[in-house]
C-alpha cells in the first residue's frame, strides 16, 4: 500500500504514479430580478406550479422576447466584479432542442458573442494560501422549466414557473486543480454575487448551481478527456463529485482503458457519478443568432456608471479590515466571505478591539450558531450586543471567563450583556482589599502548599491564582490577583 | 348591393363619414359577398355576429362624430394574425383548434381605428408557399378566370382572393419573401410590404422572424396608404420594431414623381419572364418617364443569389420558430407512450409536406458541420444584396421591376417545389434587404390574367413609394374586375 497521507489535495496516487486533476466549472447563477429575462412574469421561487407563466414563457404563437434591462445591468456588474472584459456588443443565440419543459423548443442564450469575456478572481484556500482562477466568459441565458416525473405512474407533469428566468453562466478556465479549490472558487463567486446583489447565491433553492468538468493527467502531460458532471447544488456535493469522478477516471486509465467524453450525474446517495448521456447522444443544438432580438449594445459611459456604483468587493475589503482593525489576513478572509458577516463585524468592532471582536465572532459566535444549527441571519446576538460584550471585556468589567458565561446567556435569552452582568452580579472585582481578603483565605487554607512554593516549587503559583479565582466565582480580576499574590508570597 | 361593393376603401370611408351609407349595410353587403363567393375558399372562419356588432358600434361613432380613420370598414384578416377569441390556425392542422387569448398588435391597431372584422383568411400553411396550395383546409381559387381554377398566389392567397372577389374591402397579409406582393399581382390588386420593422410582429404566427412583415392587400394605392397608416407603428413588445414615426401616407398620394429617378435593374429582365409581363413592364417605364421621372439603368449584381440565400435563411428560422408546436401546451396532440413518440406523431400528422420540407432544410443548414457552408454563407449573401440596394439608392429614388415572372397558373399544375420557389424571384431580394415594396396591377395578359408591377423604395420611404405607385396606378388605369368577384 502506498502512503496517501502526504498527497496534496487534487492528487490521486495510482499504481503508475500520481495523477493530477484538471477542473473547470460552469456556474449558473440566477439573477436577483423580480421578472424573467425576456418576459414580465414573476421570477419568484416557491409559487404554485405554472403560476408565473406569461404568454411569452409558454411560447404561444406570435409571442416575442423583450430583454429585461435590469438583468443586463446585473451581468455587467458581475463582469466588472470578476475583473472581466465587458463586451459592449453581444448577441443572443437560440440553442435548439426538444424537451417538454422547454416551450419554445430553444433556449435563448449567448454562444459566440457573450456579454462578458475573460477575467480572473483570487481564491482563498483553507491553508491560508491564495490562487488565481481565470474566467473564460459570462453569458446571459434563460432557465428551462421543470419536469415532474414522480407525480403519476405514466405521465410527466410540467411546471413552467422557472421557464425564462434569467441566469448568468459563469465559465471558469480549466485552472482548478483540486476539489477543495473548486469549492473555494464557488464560495468566492457566491460571495462576490451577494456583495453586488446580482444573485442571492441560495444553492438550496437552486439559485446557484454548477456543472463541473473533470479530467485527470500525470503532472506535465496534456489535458485528458473530460467528463461533465451536471447540476450540482451544494459545495459539499461539488467537492465529493469531483473527487469521486477523478478517482473513477484514474481507475479506468490505470487499467489501460480510455475515458469517454460524456455528461454525468452525481448520485448523492451513493456519492458516485453515473453516465447521463454520451458524446454520441449529445444534441446538435443548431445555434444561430435569435432573429427576434437585436444585438445587445450599450455605451462605455453606461458601463462606467455601473462601475462607479459597485460596492466595495471582498478582496479590497479584506485588505482594509487587516489595515483598519489589525486582524490577521486569515480572519479577514473568513469575515469577508459573506457580506452579512463583514457588516456585522464592522458594526461590532467599531471603536473597539478589532482582534478581540474577530476572535469572539469567528470562534464563539460562529461556533455557537453551528452548534445550535442556526444560520447567521438567525443569530440571537446582534452586532450591538457583541460589541457591548467586547467593551465589557476590554474595560475590565468582566473577565474573559465570565464573558463566556454571559455569551451563552446572550445566545439563550437575547438579552444585552450589561443587562445579564447586572442581573447576575457578574461584575469583575478589581478592588485590592476585596481580593486581598480572598488571598488571605486561600493562603490560610493551603499552608502546606505555601511552604512548598516558598521552598522553590514555582509552578504552584498558578494553583493559588486558580484558587482565588474559584473563591471569587470567577469575578476577580485575574491581573490584580496575579499582582497581589506575587507581593503576598514574596 | 352592387353599388356598395363598387366603393373602394377610401370611397367607402368617405361615404360612411358623410352618412351616405352605414357600416351595418356595408358590412352586411360584404357578409353576403362572402357567402356568394364561398366556393373560392378564401375564408377559414367567418365571424358574422362580431362583424355586425362592430359595425353597429362604428355606426354610433359615425353618428356622434367620433369616427376613427377606418371607422366601419369591413376587412378580412390573414390567419397568421392571432385574434382574440377567434380561431387562428395559420392554415395548419397542428393549430386547427387554437383560439388565442390575445390580439396581435397590427389587428389591434386596426380595431382601435374602427375597422370591422369579417373573418379569417386562408393562406399557405404557416405562410410557406406561393400558390395557397399548402393550406390544410384546401386550395383557395383565384376569382380571375374562375372556371379554370387558377391559383391566387401565396402565401396571402386568401387575402388577395377575398379583396379581388370583393368579399373584403381590404385584407391584412404577411410577406416573408413575396407573400403579399405575389398574390396581389396574381389577383389584380395592390399589395404593400412595408419596411421590415414598420409593423409589429407581435401576435403574428412567426415563419421567418428576420423577414416576416405585415402589410395591406387592397384595391388601390390610396386604400393601401389608409390601411398601412393604421397598421404601422412602434411596438415595445417587438424588439425589432422600428421606433420611427411614419408620416400620414394620405398626404403623399398626389405628390407626383417629377424629377424622381427610377432605377431599372438589368438583372430583373432575364430568367424566362413572360412576354406580356415584359410588355407591361416596358409600358410602365414609359408611363413613369411621361410623368416626369428620370429612368436610369442600374445593376443589382447579387440578385441571382437571392433565392438560394432566402431558401436557406427562411427555412432555418422556420425550423426553430415551429419547434414550439410540439403538442405539449396547445394545439393538436397525438397521444403516445413516450415523449419522443408524441413529438413524432404530433408533428408528423400536424404539419403538411411543404412545412416539413422547410423544417428539414432549416434543420440541415443549421447543423454543426453545415452551418458555415449554408447559413453563414447565406447571411453573407444577404449582406451583399443589401449593399447592392444601398449602392443603387445612391443613384436612384425607386426601383421598378415586374412583381412575378409569370401571371397566375392553374391550381395543381406546379408540383415541383423548385419551380414553385421561382415565383418569388423578383420579390425575395427586397425582402432580404428589408425594403418596402408594392405590387400593383397594370394590365391583363393574353389570357385575361392580371399583371403586377413592383416598386421598391429605400428603407422607411413608404411615403415616396405611395406617391410613385399612385402615379403608375393613374397611368395604367387598371379598372378590371375579376369574373369571379361578387356582384
Amino acid at each position: 500500500m502506498n502512503d496517501t497521507s502526504t498527497l496534496k489535495p487534487g492528487h490521486i496516487q495510482g499504481e503508475t504514479g500520481i495523477w493530477e486533476m484538471v477542473i473547470g466549472l460552469e456556474i449558473h447563477a440566477q439573477i436577483s430580478s423580480k421578472s424573467k429575462l425576456f418576459s414580465g412574469a414573476s421570477a419568484s421561487f416557491g409559487s404554485e406550479a405554472n403560476r408565473n407563466v406569461s404568454l411569452v414563457d409558454a411560447a404561444m404563437p406570435g409571442m416575442l422576447p423583450v430583454i429585461n434591462e435590469f438583468c443586463v445591468e446585473q451581468a455587467v456588474k458581475t463582469g466588472l466584479a470578476l475583473n472581466a472584459k465587458i463586451n459592449n456588443v453581444s448577441v443572443f443565440d437560440r440553442k435548439n432542442y426538444f424537451y417538454a419543459d422547454l416551450p419554445q423548443g430553444y433556449q435563448i442564450s449567448q454562444f459566440t458573442k457573450p456579454i462578458v469575456g475573460e477575467g480572473e478572481i483570487i481564491v482563498d484556500l483553507d491553508d491560508g494560501e491564495q490562487t488565481t482562477i481565470g474566467i473564460e466568459r459570462l453569458h446571459l441565458e434563460q432557465d428551462a422549466g421543470k419536469s415532474l416525473h414522480d407525480q403519476h405512474p405514466t405521465k410527466s407533469y410540467i411546471d413552467l414557473n422557472r421557464t425564462g428566468v434569467a441566469l448568468m453562466e459563469i465559465v471558469s478556465k480549466p485552472d482548478i486543480r483540486s476539489p477543495q479549490e473548486a469549492g473555494a472558487y464557488v464560495k468566492k463567486i457566491r460571495s462576490i454575487l451577494r456583495y453586488i446583489g446580482a444573485c442571492d447565491g441560495n444553492m438550496e433553492e437552486g439559485s446557484l448551481r454548477a456543472d463541473c468538468n473533470v479530467s485527470v493527467r500525470k503532472s506535465g502531460e496534456e489535458f485528458g478527456t473530460r467528463c461533465e458532471i451536471k447540476n450540482l447544488n451544494s459545495i459539499r456535493f461539488i467537492i465529493q463529485a469531483i473527487q469521486s469522478e477523478a478517482e473513477r477516471q484514474v481507475d479506468i486509465l490505470e487499467e489501460g482503458g480510455t475515458i469517454d467524453q460524456e455528461t454525468r450525474l452525481f448520485d448523492t446517495s451513493t456519492g458516485e457519478t453515473r453516465s447521463m448521456r454520451s458524446k454520441e447522444d449529445a444534441h446538435d443544438y443548431r445555434y444561430f443568432p435569435d432573429p427576434d432580438l437585436l444585438p445587445l449594445e450599450f455605451t462605455e459611459s453606461w458601463v462606467q456608471d455601473i462601475k462607479e456604483k459597485l460596492p466595495e468587493l471582498p478582496d479590497s475589503l479584506k485588505k482594509r479590515l487587516v489595515k483598519d482593525f489589525g486582524i490577521t489576513s486569515y480572519d479577514a478572509s473568513i469575515l469577508v466571505e459573506e457580506k452579512d458577516y463583514v457588516d456585522f463585524y464592522q458594526q461590532a468592532a467599531n471603536g473597539r478591539d478589532g482582534k478581540l471582536t474577530a476572535n469572539w465572532m469567528i470562534t464563539e459566535l460562529f461556533g455557537a450558531l453551528k452548534k445550535d444549527n442556526l444560520s447567521f441571519s438567525e443569530s440571537p446576538i446582534t452586532s450591538e450586543n457583541l460589541g457591548e460584550l467586547i467593551s465589557l471585556i476590554s474595560n475590565g468589567t468582566i473577565s474573559g471567563k465570565i464573558a463566556k458565561e454571559v455569551f451563552s446567556e446572550m445566545m439563550k435569552s437575547k438579552k444585552s450583556p450589561s443587562e445579564i452582568v447586572k442581573e447576575k452580579g457578574l461584575e469583575q472585582v478589581s478592588d485590592d482589599s476585596e481580593i486581598l481578603k480572598l488571598i488571605d483565605q486561600v493562603i490560610s487554607d493551603n499552608q502546606d502548599k505555601v511552604n512548598e512554593y516558598l521552598s522553590g516549587k514555582d509552578k504552584l503559583f498558578g494553583f493559588f491564582v486558580g484558587q482565588v479565582m474559584k473563591l471569587s466565582q470567577g469575578k476577580a480580576n485575574p491581573g490584580v490577583v496575579n499582582k497581589l499574590l506575587k507581593e503576598k508570597l514574596k | 348591393m352592387s353599388e356598395l361593393l363598387d366603393l373602394n376603401l377610401v370611397e367607402a370611408s368617405k361615404a360612411l363619414k358623410n352618412k351616405e351609407i352605414s357600416s351595418l349595410e356595408l358590412t352586411k353587403a360584404y357578409l353576403k359577398s362572402i357567402s356568394d363567393t364561398c366556393s373560392l375558399g378564401a375564408y377559414l372562419e367567418i365571424v358574422e355576429d362580431k362583424a355586425i356588432s362592430m359595425a353597429k358600434e362604428s355606426d354610433k361613432k359615425l353618428i356622434d362624430g367620433t369616427a376613427r380613420p377606418l371607422e366601419g370598414i369591413p376587412i378580412g384578416i390573414k390567419d397568421m394574425f392571432c385574434t382574440k377569441d377567434i380561431k387562428t390556425t395559420a392554415s395548419s392542422k397542428i393549430l386547427e383548434n387554437f383560439i388565442p387569448t390575445y390580439e396581435s398588435t397590427v389587428t389591434q391597431n386596426l380595431w382601435n381605428d374602427g375597422a370591422v372584422i369579417l373573418g379569417k383568411l386562408s393562406c399557405d400553411e404557416f405562410a410557406m408557399g406561393s400558390s395557397n396550395e399548402t393550406a390544410a383546409k384546401g386550395n383557395v381559387i383565384n376569382p380571375w378566370l374562375k372556371n379554370k381554377k387558377m391559383s391566387p398566389g401565396g402565401s396571402s392567397g386568401g387575402s388577395a382572393a377575398a379583396v379581388a372577389a370583393r368579399s373584403a374591402l381590404a385584407a391584412t397579409g404577411t410577406d416573408t419573401g413575396g407573400s403579399i406582393r405575389q398574390p396581389a399581382a396574381f389577383c389584380g390588386i395592390t399589395g404593400l410590404k412595408p419596411t421590415y420593422g414598420r409593423c409589429s410582429r407581435w401576435g403574428i404566427v412567426a415563419f421567418s422572424s428576420s423577414l416576416d412583415q405585415a402589410g395591406p392587400l387592397t384595391r388601390t394605392v390610396s386604400d393601401a396608404a389608409l390601411m398601412l397608416n393604421s397598421m404601422a407603428g412602434y411596438d415595445q413588445k417587438d424588439s425589432t420594431s422600428a421606433n420611427l414615426k411614419m408620416p400620414d401616407l394620405m398626404d403623399y398620394l398626389d405628390k407626383g414623381i417629377k424629377g424622381k429617378k427610377i432605377g431599372i435593374p438589368k438583372e430583373y429582365t432575364q430568367d424566362g419572364i413572360s412576354e406580356d409581363i415584359v410588355k407591361f413592364y416596358e409600358k410602365s417605364i414609359d408611363w413613369l418617364r411621361d410623368e416626369g421621372a428620370e429612368i436610369i439603368p442600374v445593376s443589382l449584381p447579387h440578385t441571382k443569389y437571392a433565392l438560394p440565400a432566402y431558401y436557406i435563411i427562411a427555412p432555418a428560422e422556420a425550423s426553430s420558430n415551429l419547434a414550439r408546436y410540439d403538442g405539449v401546451r396547445y394545439g393538436a396532440r397525438q397521444e403516445a407512450s413516450s415523449l419522443d413518440e408524441m413529438y413524432e406523431l404530433t408533428r408528423g400528422n400536424g404539419f403538411g409536406d411543404e412545412v416539413k420540407r422547410r423544417i428539414m432544410i432549416g434543420t440541415y443548414v443549421l447543423s454543426s458541420g453545415y452551418y458555415d457552408a449554408y447559413y453563414l454563407k447565406a447571411q453573407k449573401v444577404r449582406r451583399l444584396i443589401k449593399e447592392d440596394f444601398e449602392n443603387v439608392y445612391k443613384k436612384v429614388d425607386y426601383i421598378l421591376t415586374p412583381s412575378t415572372p409569370t401571371t397566375s397558373f392553374e391550381l395543381g399544375k406546379k408540383q415541383d417545389p423548385l419551380t414553385m420557389y421561382l415565383n418569388d424571384i423578383f420579390t425575395v431580394p427586397a425582402s432580404l434587404a428589408g425594403l418596402p415594396g408594392i405590387s400593383l396591377p397594370v394590365g391583363l395578359d393574353k389570357s385575361g390574367l392580371p399583371i403586377g408591377i413592383q416598386l421598391i423604395a429605400n428603407s422607411f420611404d413608404e411615403a415616396g413609394l405611395i406617391s410613385t405607385a399612385r402615379v403608375l396606378e393613374m397611368s395604367a388605369g387598371f379598372n378590371f374586375i375579376a369574373d369571379g368577384a361578387a356582384k
